[in-house]
């Protein structure tokens, strides 16, 4: 398997005037082509830090990351960022929002726009793209919000809590269709997240992180004996909670 | 003024024949509609109604508190005159270009202050200050430096309304969501590209907000400007009447002032309405 994301060494430290805050520490981590990661962690490990680290936004204190075997020093287009809300502008119709990453990078063509098009017809949206967004459910504003993540065609999509701002039922929902379009569209993907079912149903590989310092504890190859599989029929292989079980002690959350 | 607009209360009635019930209660509302209005235009009337009356019947000495009909007559012998509209041309032609100006530097200070942490932090303490002072205080220093004149009653205006719009537009541009932010930055947006594709689309209602309340900082910096140097408009009339005494001219003017600031807000609240529909939903 080709490697597509490399991390060597990453090391992260936040300067505050109370102190300092070791954020994370000694991650090692390779990520390959079309390979599904999850990434999760007690809260406050460093998860979230970690994903801005590989997005490009925020310059590690130590180490340094491989995209294709090239160094990451900033944003790139090859990589797509979902973050917890989907951000669609209030102001901006369906169509416009799924634009805007096209229009900030000056790459609107009738080719592009075409693309649009095409994308909101596959993944349903079509009849909706001059509607606003609070005229759409928080499933069709998540689907809109990746489709605007994918107008851009990066080949690594990094989702942060992608899904933890909807309720539990539209989530399972959205969760399954999404999965589906990342599929379909061949794509990298790494999510974080707190919920370890949600971890184990779409990984191929689950990363535990230790408590602050971050570091990788344990990871766990998913293999998992369903005929095809989607995030719910995962829920419903017989290993499904032996992985639970183990992360879940690995975890190790006190309350 | 208060006007309630539910944000999103029609989004989900489907598109039904509408039932007795519906029918009733669109009949219900529309009546109290009409019941409002009309007590409004009723206490109106009352009170001009009840201000002639005692100055008639001598219960109030008209020579202090004028009367309707005085009021009217002032008028009447200003337009003969040929100087009604001179007055108010002048008034208005300084607040709107005062309200103007103050919005428009108001904003691109905002902006300015906005992008430089550097300088927003080292005006701060003066912004506050600037902010605290009565700005009338300064109006003689302006007479001194600008001379009498419309400049100086629109700088005195500008004084009044320029700071509170950096303050109301910045504080819109420091509540935009970082994520928002983050999202563009994400896309390889620069930092022209954060302002114009989410900071002034995001904090639009703090503009127009900063506008209502710009409109009626206009007119007190235009009056009070006019009450110290002016030779024509409104607040020249208000001085000039109740030195001479002639509370009619006092009272006529107000009355106009009254009416004139009431047109203009209600000019901005259209305004508001037109490009929100532009500019449509989800605030």
């Amino acid at each position: 398997m080709k490697a597509k994301v490399e991390l060597h060494n990453i090391g992260m430290k936040y300067q505050s005037p109370n102190g300092e805050i070791n954020a994370l520490e000694n991650i090692n981590l390779t990520v390959y082509d079309r390979e599904f990661v999850c990434i999760v962690g007690p809260s406050g490990c460093g998860k979230s830090t970690l994903l801005s680290i590989m997005s490009g936004l925020l310059p590690p204190t130590s180490g340094y990351l491989l995209l294709n075997g090239e160094k990451i020093t900033g944003t790139s287009k090859k990589i797509g960022y979902m973050l917890q809300k989907d951000h669609l502008f209030g102001w901006r119709t369906i169509l416009e929002n799924v634009l805007l990453g096209l229009e900030i990078q000056k790459a609107i063509t009738p080719e592009t726009k075409a693309r649009a098009a095409e994308l909101l017809k596959t993944y349903g949206l079509y009849e909706f793209r001059n509607k606003y967004p609070n005229q759409l459910s928080g499933g069709m504003r998540q689907r809109a919000a990746l489709i605007r993540t994918l107008m851009t065609d990066p080949e690594i999509l990094l989702l942060d809590e992608a899904f933890s701002a909807l309720d539990y039922q539209t989530r399972l929902a959205v969760t399954e269709d999404i999965y589906g379009i990342i599929k379909q569209e061949n794509k990298t993907a790494i999510l974080v997240t707190h919920d370890i079912a949600e971890a184990i149903s779409m990984a191929n590989r689950v990363i535990c992180l230790s408590k602050r310092p971050g570091t990788i504890k344990n990871i766990y190859e998913i293999n998992l004996t369903c005929t095809k599989r989607t995030p719910l029929s995962s829920r419903e292989a017989p290993e499904f909670r032996h992985y639970f079980q183990s992360i879940w002690k690995e975890l190790d959350i006190h309350v | 003024m208060f006007k309630y607009y539910p944000q999103d209360a029609d989004k989900n009635i489907p598109e039904t024949p509408i039932s007795p019930e519906h029918m009733r209660y669109l009949k219900k509302i529309r009546r109290e509609k009409i019941i409002i209005r009309l007590t409004q235009l009723i206490i109106l009337f009352l009170a001009f109604a009840l201000w002639e009356i005692f100055a008639r019947l001598r219960i109030v000495d008209p020579f202090i508190t004028s009367q309707p009909s005085r009021i009217i007559q002032t008028m009447g012998n200003l337009y003969r005159e040929g100087v009604l509209f001179q007055h108010i041309g002048v008034t208005c032609l300084e607040t709107v270009i005062g309200f103007l100006l103050g919005t428009i530097i108001g904003v691109i200070a905002a902006i300015t202050l906005w992008w430089s942490k550097f300088l927003s932090e080292v005006m701060e303490p003066y912004l506050v200050i600037l902010n605290s002072l009565p700005k009338i205080a300064l109006g003689p220093v302006f007479i001194v430096w600008i001379g009498a004149g419309p400049v100086a009653i629109i700088v005195m205006t500008l004084a009044i309304s320029l700071i509170v719009t950096i303050l109301e537009v910045l504080s819109g541009f420091l509540s935009v969501d970082q994520e928002k932010i983050k999202l563009v930055q994400i896309f390889g947006g620069s930092r022209f590209q954060v302002l114009t594709k989410v900071l002034l689309p995001a904090s639009f209602p703090n503009i127009i907000n900063a506008l209502k309340v710009n409109v009626g900082l206009s007119w007190v910096g235009v009056i009070v400007g006019e009450f110290l140097v002016s030779k024509a408009g409104l607040g020249y009339l208000i001085v000039y009447g109740g030195q001479v005494f002639k509370l009619d001219l006092v009272m006529t003017s107000v009355v106009i002032l009254g009416m004139a600031a009431a047109i203009m807000y209600q000019g901005v609240v259209y305004l508001e309405r037109f490009l929100l529909r532009k500019n449509q939903r989800g605030f």
